[in-house]
């Protein structure tokens, strides 16, 4: 049977294909897809927000469905659209760019989506049954007393998807540690191979301080333990401590893929070799490791004392040094090049003033005096949506555009694509520049209204309208994909005159990825093939059979069992019916790693014979 | 057909665990696991470094902790350590019954250890009425001391699961990596112990 004989497959047979897939290119794609459908949940919220900030005392949303909204777009921006998303490009690109055939752990890769997919779907489920509403930090005493099971989702939620993206991280490491292809040293690796390495080590150390920080909060709400608890000599500062020493190098496991995706744009797309590759990977490591040393900066109006608060408020500044070195050097990278201005360049330009002007404000952030008047005010809220708007979503929509061809076989509609950037880029900035001067005016943030004449009115009604500038810009995207999808003409192998390894593979990619390893002779190895030699990327080894990993459809019914498990705690302590679920729940799990480890599972071959039949 | 996974006698000086490719990832995997675990933990003696002298009236660690108990665990589980490295100088001389036979003594200290916990436990709470809920310090304790012996026994049912399932067919390159990740995450609990032993035995006694 050849390969190639693409036959149609029933719906059935699709589905189990999805479900039981090990294959991080469709793995990469239902994180990209499932990311997408809880960007769209979160951009949903985020407008109840803004429309109830419309106009002075709104009655839109009541107070308590607002602090759900909050709540829940932090949440679920964060946990479910972002990172997902960039975990899916990761899958997606990564093992293409490296040279590898698979992942280190394709079981476990598979493993941490379903996990990730039903801490979404559990975490949403809550709408149904009363959201949380102590806000996506959750900080004690307020997330303790929260009444109902709100909280509980939200622990139990970001604890199934943390457990996941924990496997995807260390899938990450040893994947680029062991798998690269015959020459792709270290230093060979294209920046987003780079930036995914060293969020996956930020991954690793971050998300553990997180899972015990939700464990204390489940405890305290579940079991009655008093970590939080003053009146039994708790302390609620420990969970802030917890919280933001997972939460600060959260946002940098959440920009740094971006700053990669950035780099490989502004490289292809001005036709020359990224400048200052080096001090690039060192500032990567550099902001990683400084990432972790400045978490008291989100407490400095706890009491820490001053000596604290000087000391992370140096360390906060000093990030400004490496970030500006990416900015400096990617400035470079265009300088002199053949620029093309295509709908994925054209998010990565505007990422650099829209992400410097976050930085900026992060800067007057950190100086921790000043920070007294900005705490808790729209100055904060406007902050980091400069960066995470203006650096990770931005970032999103690039890589969206530059791997759409890699991923689907169609390049993006350019006219509907720079629409909706227009859309889009005009609606954030309307949004949230205004939102700086709400916050010196001393508008503070998750307030669910503002009084009449106080200087609020007009501010907060622009930045409504901007809020709906990006949702048209939306949904403009969402047309090119329809768009592309029905009409779009098929995508050649490399539309972008790529200069990377994932440009190098036919399209539509075969699962195994390279029929023979490639020879990597520098970085941008299909672009010295180009330049040096005959377009392609001379094999590293004979034709030889190709050792693949068996699907599996453990992955998904250990989740299920986990999500019903999860269930289970959420509801034991009130119905004591509950701990038939909890029980039942963590049979299926705990039985489908049982299986895992008891049944062998040698993977297969794919035959030489059956190589030689396809095409090149 | 599948890989061919028995041992070449002309390659004793392999390393049976670190052969085949999934054998080496499986060795760089755990390790960078070991470094999340060591997060967790750190986590966990944090927590309890801040809520150690808050026992809201209830037992305070001087009152409840004996050294004696815990000097039998700390060496039950020291030992432990040091049979499973016996285990694995077997498993690289492809000795498989020997491997089997060190793992099972192994085994059986780190059942006692968890025993001597779970008397430890008991014996709090019983004879103290110091619990889970009774104080901050409490809280803390029993998280702490209770995610290591929940580490023991995941340790243990592995352990357990490895050498049932294989006790027939023998050492192999598909199987020989299995038993080398475990012994590396025991000898991580070991280390994890002798933390604990410092910090919330010692500690807790004087002062």
């Amino acid at each position: 049977m050849s390969l190639a004989s693409a036959q149609k497959k029933g719906f059935g047979a699709i589905l189990w294909d999805y479900l039981t897939t090990v294959d991080h290119k469709k793995i990469g794609v239902m994180y990209i897809a499932a990311g997408a459908f809880f960007f769209i949940l979160g951009g949903i919220e985020s407008l109840v927000i803004r429309v109830q900030l419309m106009v002075p005392e709104n009655d839109f949303v009541s107070a308590g469905l607002y602090n759900e909204m909050i709540t829940m777009h932090g949440t679920t921006m964060i946990f479910f659209a972002a990172m997902p998303i960039l975990l899916g490009f990761m899958n997606v690109a990564v093992p293409l760019q490296i040279g590898a055939r698979d992942v280190a752990f394709p079981f476990l890769n598979a493993l941490g989506f379903w996990l990730f997919l039903f801490g979404g779907i559990l975490l949403n489920l809550s709408w149904i049954f009363g959201a949380p509403d102590a806000g996506w930090t959750a900080y004690p005493p307020l997330s303790t007393q929260s009444p109902g099971h709100g909280t509980d989702f939200y622990v139990m939620a970001l604890q199934l998807s943390g457990a996941g993206t924990l496997m995807g991280g260390i899938n990450f490491i040893v994947t680029i540690v062991t798998m690269r292809a015959p020459g792709m040293t270290y230093m060979r690796m294209p920046l987003f191979s780079w930036t995914t390495f060293v969020t996956s080590i930020l991954i690793l150390f971050a998300f553990p301080a997180f899972t015990v920080a939700l464990f204390l909060l489940m405890f305290d709400r579940m079991f009655d333990s008093a970590f939080f608890d003053i009146a039994l000599g708790g302390n609620a500062v420990i969970w802030q401590h917890l919280f933001w020493i997972f939460a600060h190098p959260e946002v940098y496991i959440l920009i740094l893929p971006a700053f990669g995706i950035f780099s490989e744009i502004f490289s292809v797309f001005s036709k020359k070799r990224l400048f200052g590759y080096t001090s690039m990977v060192f500032a990567t490591f550099l902001i990683a490791f400084l990432g972790f040393m400045v978490w008291a900066h989100h407490m400095f109006t706890v009491g820490l004392g001053s000596v604290a608060n000087a000391i992370f408020a140096v360390g906060t500044m000093a990030i400004a040094v490496p970030t500006g070195i990416k900015i400096f050097n990617w400035l470079a990278t265009m300088w002199g090049g053949s620029i093309r201005i295509s709908t994925a360049m054209l998010w990565a330009l505007a990422f650099i003033p829209s992400f410097t002007i976050g930085g900026m404000t992060g800067v007057m952030l950190g100086a921790a005096t000043a920070d007294y008047q900005y705490h808790d005010t729209y100055f904060v809220v406007a902050h980091f949506h400069y960066v995470l708007v203006g650096g990770v979503v931005f970032g999103i929509m690039a890589g969206l555009h530059y791997w759409w061809p890699l991923m689907f076989r169609r390049v993006l509609n350019e006219t509907l694509g720079k629409l909706a950037f227009w859309l889009f880029f005009i609606g954030f900035h309307l949004t949230f520049f205004i939102q700086h001067f709400l916050g010196l005016m001393g508008m503070p943030r998750r307030y669910w209204v503002f009084l009449e004449d106080q200087g609020l009115d007009l501010g907060n009604l622009v930045s409504t309208i901007g809020a709906f500038f990006m949702a048209a810009g939306a949904i403009v995207f969402v047309i090119n994909i329809i768009y592309t999808a029905v009409k779009g003409e098929k995508a050649p192998q490399d539309p972008w005159n790529g200069r990377t390894l994932e440009w190098a593979v036919p399209s539509p990619t075969p699962f195994y990825n390279f029929k023979q390893l490639p020879l990597v002779r520098g970085l941008d190895p299909l672009w010295i093939e180009k330049m040096e030699g005959n377009g392609k990327l001379t094999a590293a080894e004979p034709l030889n059979d190709i050792h693949m990993p068996n699907g599996s459809i453990i992955p998904f019914v250990m989740t299920v069992g986990f999500f019903i498990a999860s269930l289970g705690f959420i509801y034991q302590y009130e119905y004591p019916i509950a701990y038939l679920a909890l029980y039942g729940g963590m049979a299926i799990g705990i039985g489908g790693m049982i299986v895992r480890s008891l049944k062998d599972d040698h993977g297969y071959y794919v035959r030489k014979e059956e190589l030689e039949g396809e095409v090149e | 057909m599948s890989h061919d996974y028995s041992l070449n006698p002309e390659k004793l000086h392999e390393d049976p665990a670190k052969v085949t490719h999934e054998g080496k990832n499986k060795f760089i995997g755990l390790w960078v696991f070991l470094g999340g675990e060591t997060v967790l933990f750190a986590s966990l003696f944090a927590t309890y470094l801040a809520l150690k002298n808050s026992t809201a009236g209830g037992p305070s660690s001087q009152e409840i902790f004996g050294l004696e108990l815990v000097f039998i665990m700390t060496m039950l589980l020291l030992t432990s350590s040091l049979t499973s490295v016996y285990a694995i100088y077997h498993m690289k001389n492809h000795n498989f019954r020997k491997m089997q036979l060190w793992f099972g003594i192994t085994a059986f200290l780190g059942l006692g250890f968890l025993a001597c916990e779970i008397y430890e436990f008991a014996h709090y709470i019983t004879d103290y009425g110091f619990t889970f809920r009774s104080s901050a310090f409490g809280s803390a304790f029993y998280t702490l001391v209770g995610f290591h012996g929940g580490h023991v026994i995941v340790g243990m049912s592995w352990l357990i699961a490895l050498m049932v399932r294989n006790a027939k067919r023998g050492l192999n390159l598909y199987n020989a990596p299995k038993y080398n990740t475990f012994a590396l995450y025991w000898h991580f609990i070991d280390v994890v112990w002798v933390f604990i032993f410092t910090v919330v035995y010692l500690m807790g006694m004087v002062s």
